[in-house]
């Protein structure tokens, strides 16, 4: 084959394929930084797309935590807001399904994923690079809602460890999130049709123990709820602040913290595997 | 037909099904190092799928395919250091600056930063995208994200480039654009493979036509060949007068050698022409002889559709069942 290069072109560099399993390994994951970094430069370039994110949370808080809330009652005893913040936070965890997915089928639509998928890059690299960014990301949101928070008068109460703890546990339940968007996105064929999957799965982001106890629903509906992975992260993360509103009622939710633990876990093997064996079968 | 090493794209017997539909049914082609080959089809003929194939995205289910002399499905990342892709659309990121854009991939493509950047800009200049470099392709034209576009899939000018309807959806003058670009690089030795429903594209691009119809190649060669295949250039005349119908016809098939064809709804009669220069004045004299008025009259190549008719005895839009 030729091998000079014609003129115009320039002088293309010519990069050294990696040979070795190492030099393999250690390309994949530079490959999935340069991915991730990419999506980290859209948040630089246009910080307002923030505001897309957590305009949700923010409208939930102000009307559950002020329209709804004097109607509602805190199981035990305490204040409503109190007891409503670690429901949003996890909440906004939940949400980022819709992000991910999202960001996963623009790239499909654009071609962009087809482009990486043409190139020597690792192919794990577009998923890993993916959830790194988008966990990336939720450290931020939790930040800005956990301000959010402090504003609208919640306080965590269970000192440096147990506060960290409750933080680790949302970023576990958004990296699942993270997941199953993904999977989510590799399989939807279009934009148009992420809406109405959004739309399927939108209640269960709602049938949980975030507004109002699940003892205080139909019998049926509150087993549900109280078996949603969400509900886990919830009351792990109220007992782990230290805010009101903790069950004792069932199994489920008397281990919060195990569950909230289990449940991501689970989730994120699951998804995982789907999704790498989703994106090898692009191929086919 | 050229022996294997000089071929930069051999393609044998390819077969793709999607549920009951075969996509590519025993698609063979083989594009000679260096040269443009246009695959010319209609609307789902396979061109999307036999590109994804030879660019390593979708595996066959039968029958082999070679690029730059490394088999496809074996050597798929040897291959991928040696191809470019163009799929339908601008395949870039929207908000990153066209810089970035292209650093990052070149990143991808395992350069070091330093490296990475340097091509990126060289690139950009050599595109006429300086100006624009800090610039998303959010606000780009048309014609500058496809120049990025194609910056980003030659940043290790790659031996081979797969094109698929690089114009579809450009106006004219950013058609032409992307054109010109194609022409440069083949002049510079790059083997292009390009999709296309617009025999005009082919044939202002390509050093070889292959038609596509059903997943399989149904006809191939030079343009001109091709053309003189299904009759070359063609004349279109429209009566004034509708009775002047048959008589025209008449004269056009004994000007032209060949039978035309009358759409009496249109007024207009069609034929093949083989000279172009010659035929205006003859038909022109002939017309005015047998005192028949004219409304229009031109010259035009033949559209894909008559192409196939030639070729395949069915229009573009008819099913094979047919
Ligand atoms: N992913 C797919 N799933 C199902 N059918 C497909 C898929 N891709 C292509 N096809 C079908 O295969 C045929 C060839 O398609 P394609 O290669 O896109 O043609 P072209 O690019 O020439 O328009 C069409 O009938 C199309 O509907
Ligand atoms: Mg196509």
């Amino acid at each position: 084959m030729k091998t000079t290069t014609p003129a115009v072109l320039g002088t293309p560099p010519t990069p050294v394929p990696p040979a070795t399993p190492l030099s393999l390994a250690r390309w994949a994951v530079l490959d999935g930084w340069t991915i991730a970094r990419r999506d980290l430069m859209h948040w630089v370039r246009e910080p307002t797309r923030i505001l897309g994110t957590l305009i949700f949370p923010i409208v939930f808080v102000v009307l559950f935590g002020y329209v709804f809330g004097s109607a509602m009652s805190v199981p035990g005893e305490g204040a409503y807001r109190e007891f409503l913040m670690p429901g949003m936070f996890a909440q906004t965890m939940m949400f980022g399904i819709g992000t991910t997915m999202t960001a996963v089928i623009a790239d499909t639509a654009a071609g962009v994923t087809d482009r990486f998928r043409s190139m020597p890059m690792a192919p794990s690299a577009v998923l890993t690079g993916r959830s790194l960014a988008d966990i990336v990301n939720s450290v931020i949101d939790v930040a800005i809602l956990v301000a959010c928070g402090y504003v609208v008068g919640w306080r965590p109460h269970g000192g440096v460890a147990a506060t960290l703890a409750a933080v680790g546990l949302l970023l576990l339940l958004r990296f699942a999130c993270v997941w199953i968007g993904i999977y989510l996105g590799l399989v939807i064929p279009s934009v148009e049709a992420s809406g109405a999957v959004w739309g399927l799965l939108f209640p269960f982001t709602m049938i949980a123990n975030t507004f109002v106890a699940p003892s205080q629903m139909p019998n049926w509906l509150g087993v549900l709820a109280e078996w949603n992975p969400l509900s886990s992260t919830v009351a792990a993360t109220r007992e782990l602040f230290g805010n009101p509103g903790l069950e004792e009622g069932s199994w489920i939710a008397g281990h919060p913290v195990l569950m909230a633990v289990v449940w991501p876990s689970v989730l994120v093997v699951l998804f995982f595997l789907l999704s790498m064996r989703r994106y090898r079968r692009l191929s086919r | 037909m050229k022996d294997a090493g000089e071929d930069a794209v051999v393609a044998d017997g390819l077969r793709k099904r999607y549920g009951g539909t075969r996509a590519l049914d025993g698609f063979d082609l083989r594009v000679p190092e260096g040269t443009v080959c246009g695959l010319l089809g209609p609307n789902g003929a396979g061109k999307t799928t036999a590109v994804r194939i030879l660019s390593t995205l979708l595996r066959p289910d039968g029958g082999r395919a070679e690029v730059a002399g490394l088999d496809v499905a074996r050597q798929t990342r040897q291959v991928r250091y040696r191809i470019g892709l163009l799929g339908q659309h601008a395949a870039v990121d929207e908000i990153l600056t066209g810089r970035q854009n292209l650093e990052m991939f070149g990143r991808l493509f395992h350069l070091d930063g330093r490296s990475a950047r340097r091509r990126a800009d060289e690139l950009l200049r050599q595109f006429g995208l300086a100006d624009a470099a800090g610039k998303p392709p959010k606000q780009y034209s048309g014609g500058m994200r496809r120049r990025l576009d194609l910056a980003a899939s030659l940043i290790l000018a790659p031996q081979v480039l797969f094109l698929d309807e690089p114009t579809t959806g450009l106006d004219p003058r950013n058609r032409g654009e992307v054109w010109e670009s194609i022409r440069t690089l083949a002049a510079a030795g790059t083997t292009v493979l390009l999709t296309t429903q617009h025999l005009d594209e082919a044939d202002r691009l390509a050093d070889q036509i292959a038609v596509m119809d059903h997943g399989r190649v149904i006809a191939e060669g030079t343009p001109d060949r091709l053309k003189s295949k299904v009759g070359g250039d063609r004349i279109d005349l429209v009566v004034r007068d509708a009775a002047a119908l048959p008589a025209a016809a008449e004269l056009i098939a004994r000007v032209c050698g060949a039978e035309a064809e009358t759409e009496p709804e249109l007024r207009r009669i069609s034929a093949p022409v083989r000279d172009r220069m010659s035929v205006l004045t003859e038909v022109v004299r002939a017309l005015s002889d047998a005192e028949i008025t004219a409304e229009d009259i031109a010259l035009r190549r033949p559209t894909l559709d008559e192409v196939f008719l030639r070729l395949t005895g069915h229009r573009t839009d008819e099913e094979a069942a047919a």
